[in-house]
């Protein structure tokens, strides 16, 4: 019954993948990516990580993908400016992509069974990740809040140009 | 097989209850806004329909019934149509968490169920706040489809309001979260049994006030009700995001932001004036009747909520554009994280 869920999730991520940037119209790309956010969270759900999939949606497809259609609405992108020769470039990456994916498959070492951590299911999802978040990950936990704070100053010092002209000459 | 045929039926059949009241409930407020309304301006109201005017909703729901389904030249027609599903749909999956009575479980054919709450999962209040975010979708791709300025100015600014506003619900929400210690909204509304003192708004250790105050603008703000009704302001946009709609689809815009009304409404039952809980400790009725005094309870509280929303849209003018996202911004996002941080002290200081 999960291998079904599995296989479901797992077939329509990879179609609305592919969609996202196959469509002509970054509008439809938009709402592909949101059905693609959706099953990703489904997948979550099928893991036992609730938190995940319900935080999966609010942050991504609550408000990332709403401010990025945001952007495509007021900038009424045209459709031919959008496309560059990337061919190459694709091509080359995509070989890449491909020889790993070729040595993973030939490497036969696949995990089966339950990947998660048995003790999800007593304590509870959320304070679980919770109680991991601040002891066992605590350092890259701060690294992150600390990059994000960088990224916030950042922001608000290209926002706001009258705190960086008093320092010119 | 006969397990899941059984609970399956069982909850299709709450599904259908709770999704009949939700509607019910929203025919109601249609005629009890008008009326509300009309009486605080010092006017009658519908009076024409049935006596007192209460068969007016039928009467509108019949009218958006039979109107021409029109859909503007040029629009998108696939995403045109889409968009009403898109509002609507998150608007009322939220109701599927809601503890709507006291937290028993009744035997039927030997099986356990929960009759006044469609889901507990763990992660309740989590899950409301996923699928209302999703609701902003409706309204962008709505105004984007029309293929009109004044939709496409609506459903813009109905997006940058409602993750503005959304973010402080969330921040409001986590102070009640820290005190109850659990996402569920069963396990929430069951923590503040025993009296109106015990409710999270006045709750030692820190009375979750502000966070209330905080929570109830937001989510006026987040419905789009007035005084933030920016993107439908009828002076500036015609009717903002849904100014090409018409006939059903116009109807089911309509739906959706009364039934968000009716969930933001519950919610700030449910978190902040103690769900089922009577306001004094235990219940009046025998044990076998206390489910009555609990749902009405609720309901009650409930339509306190909505009461209040006709108030502020008969007391209050419209914001301007602006003045709404510096008072989303600065002012109520710092109340709300003021309150998270000294609500953790204090829940620190005094571990239940």
């Amino acid at each position: 019954m999960s291998l079904l869920f599995f296989l479901y999730f797992a077939c329509v991520i990879v179609v609305t993948s592919v969609l996202v940037v196959a469509l002509r119209n970054p509008v439809y790309s938009a709402l592909a990516l949101l059905i693609m956010f959706f099953h990703v969270a489904g997948l979550y759900v099928t893991l036992h990580a609730e938190f995940l999939a319900a935080v999966q949606i609010i942050v991504y497809a609550g408000a990332i993908l709403v401010l990025y259609l945001f952007v495509v609405m007021l900038l009424n992108v045209k459709r031919d400016e959008r496309y560059h020769v990337q061919a190459p470039a694709a091509a080359f990456l995509g070989l890449v992509l491909f020889t790993e994916i070729v040595l993973l498959a030939f490497q036969r070492t696949y995990q089966t069974g339950a990947a998660g951590p048995p003790e999800v299911e007593s304590a509870g999802n959320t304070e679980t990740i919770g109680e991991v978040l601040y002891s066992t990950y605590l350092f890259p936990f701060e690294i992150a809040s600390l990059i994000l704070l960088v990224a916030m100053i950042g922001a608000i010092i290209l926002a706001k140009k009258t705190l960086a002209e008093p320092r010119q000459p | 097989m006969t397990e899941v045929g059984i609970k399956l039926v069982f909850s299709l059949t709450q599904i259908a209850v709770v999704l009949g009241i939700v509607l019910l409930t929203v025919m109601i407020l249609t005629l009890a806004e008008r009326k509300v309304l009309g009486w605080m301006q010092d006017r009658m109201g519908p009076m024409e329909v049935g006596p007192y005017g209460v068969l007016q909703p039928i009467a509108d729901g019949l009218k958006l019934f039979f109107k021409e389904d029109i859909v503007p030249a040029g629009a998108n027609k696939f995403l045109f149509s889409l968009a009403p599903i898109l509002a609507l749909v998150p608007a009322l999956i939220g109701f599927a968490v809601i503890p709507f009575g006291p937290n028993k479980t009744i035997e039927l054919f030997g099986y356990q169920f929960q009759p006044f709450v469609i889901s507990d999962i763990n992660i309740g209040i989590l899950y409301i706040l996923a699928f209302t975010s999703i609701g902003a979708y409706g309204i962008i791709l709505g105004g984007w489809a029309s293929n009109s300025k004044y939709s496409l100015l609506g459903g813009l600014r109905s997006a940058a309001q409602v993750i503005s506003y959304e973010l402080n619900v969330g921040l409001a929400i986590v102070g009640v979260l820290l005190l109850a210690g659990s996402l569920s909204l069963v396990k929430i509304t069951e923590a503040q049994a025993g009296g109106f003192w015990h409710w999270y708004v006045f709750a030692f250790p820190f009375p979750q006030i502000f966070a209330f105050v905080v929570y109830v603008i937001s989510s006026v703000a987040e419905t789009n009700r007035l005084p933030f009704d920016l993107p439908e302001a009828e002076s500036e946009l015609v009717a903002g995001f849904f100014t090409e709609y018409s006939g059903m689809r116009f109807a089911f815009f309509f739906l959706a932001e009364y039934a968000n009304m009716i969930l933001v409404s519950c919610i700030a039952a449910a978190l902040f004036l103690g769900g089922w809980n009577a306001p004094y400790p235990g219940t009046l009725l025998p044990e076998s009747l206390a489910w009555v005094e609990g749902v009405m309870w609720f309901t009650v509280k409930v339509y306190f909520f909505l009461f209040l929303f006709f108030w502020l849209r008969a007391t209050l003018p419209r914001l301007r554009y602006d003045q709404l996202m510096r008072f989303g911004w600065k002012v109520m996002l710092p109340i709300a994280l003021g309150n998270i941080l000294v609500t953790s002290i204090a829940a620190y200081l005094f571990p239940r």
